[in-house]
């Protein structure tokens, strides 16, 4: 179940903790990975231990002229793209009524945009293919809101609704659109929290636990795998029992 | 000009699985042969790739009948 052998996939934000276990899951199923960043040497470093089928294809999601050749250019590099995860996100955290236009418009460019504009670009090959999966990366957030991420939140329901729509128009060709949205995950940030913080986070979660990178990545191989052709427009909920919606 | 009639004419038979005799000038992609917007987009995308052109969305939308497009790729490419 779940073999990706022979299967293109494109990863982006794979400099970051969840993108690289996207990454490394995608390719452990037997998958071609094409890993976008902005930070090179941390992508040439992720390319070094998976070895063989991986190609690195810097990019920096803010610029739009960089995002519309980036499908193109991970295609080119591995021989097609049958896999799409937008997974790269930013946070520009605080209150609306403090919030910056910069900081609102940063967040939807790189959130939002940038995944309407690679799912266009990536979506000619997959219809004419017959064959696509596209994942993207939303949030817990996007659906339950957060004080202090009106940007955020926007970003992901928007991605969620962007994904229902798409799922609509090309599903008669074979290519599903689907988002997982984690709850609250392990990361260098949640390292930082103390005691009484992470209490009160765990708190929360019914499963009593952070979730991990791998618990993401594991819900990713799943859409993106031949078993899951029937399912789409959906958003996979991976978070403990901490939101079930 | 036939030329281009008979190869618009294979995607049209291939790509919308119609009867070769019903693919005339007059037969709208959608009203006549049973496509839908998403068969249309792809249409487009064939043409490009066989005569290799650039057809814009605007001049894409106006491509309805099979003669439309023969007559639109005929200019393109003369």
């Amino acid at each position: 179940m779940f073999d990706l052998t022979g299967k293109k996939a494109l990863v982006t934000g794979a400099t970051g903790g969840l993108g690289g276990e996207i990454a490394r899951a995608l390719h452990a199923q037997g998958a071609h990975v094409a890993i976008s960043g902005t930070r090179r040497e941390k992508l040439e470093g992720l390319a070094a231990e998976l070895g063989e089928r991986v190609s690195v294809t810097p990019c920096d999601l803010s610029d739009a002229a960089s995002v519309d050749v980036l499908p193109k250019d991970a295609s080119e590099a591995m021989g097609g793209l049958d896999i799409l995860v937008s997974n790269a996100g930013v946070t520009r955290d605080q209150l609306l009524m403090r919030m910056k236009d910069e900081d609102w418009e940063t967040v939807i460019k790189v959130n939002l945009e940038a995944h309407y504009r690679l799912c266009k670009a990536a979506m000619r090959g997959m219809m004419k293919a017959r064959w696509g999966r596209i994942v993207g990366i939303t949030s817990i957030v996007g659906v339950t809101g957060n004080p202090g991420q009106t940007n955020y939140a926007a970003s992901k329901a928007g991605m969620i609704g962007f994904t229902k729509a798409l799922a609509q128009e090309v599903a008669s060709r074979g290519v599903t659109a689907n988002c997982v949205a984690p709850g609250f995950i392990a990361s260098p940030m949640t390292d930082a929290l103390n005691d009484e913080q992470r209490a009160a986070i765990l708190n929360k979660i019914p499963a009593g636990d952070l979730g991990s990178g791998r618990d993401i990545a594991a819900a990713v191989v799943y859409l993106a795998s031949e078993e899951a052709g029937y399912v789409t427009g959906q958003t996979l909920h991976v978070n403990g029992g901490m939101a079930m919606i | 000009m036939s030329d281009v009639f008979d190869r618009v004419k294979k995607i049209v038979v291939e790509h919308l699985d119609v009867e070769e005799d019903k693919v005339v000038e007059k037969a709208s992609f959608i009203d006549d042969l049973g496509a839908d917007s998403l068969d249309n987009v792809e249409l487009v995308m064939a043409f490009e790739e066989e005569f290799d052109i650039e057809i814009p969305d605007d001049a894409a939308e106006h491509i309805q009948t099979v003669g439309d497009a023969v007559k639109f790729i005929s200019e393109k490419t003369a």
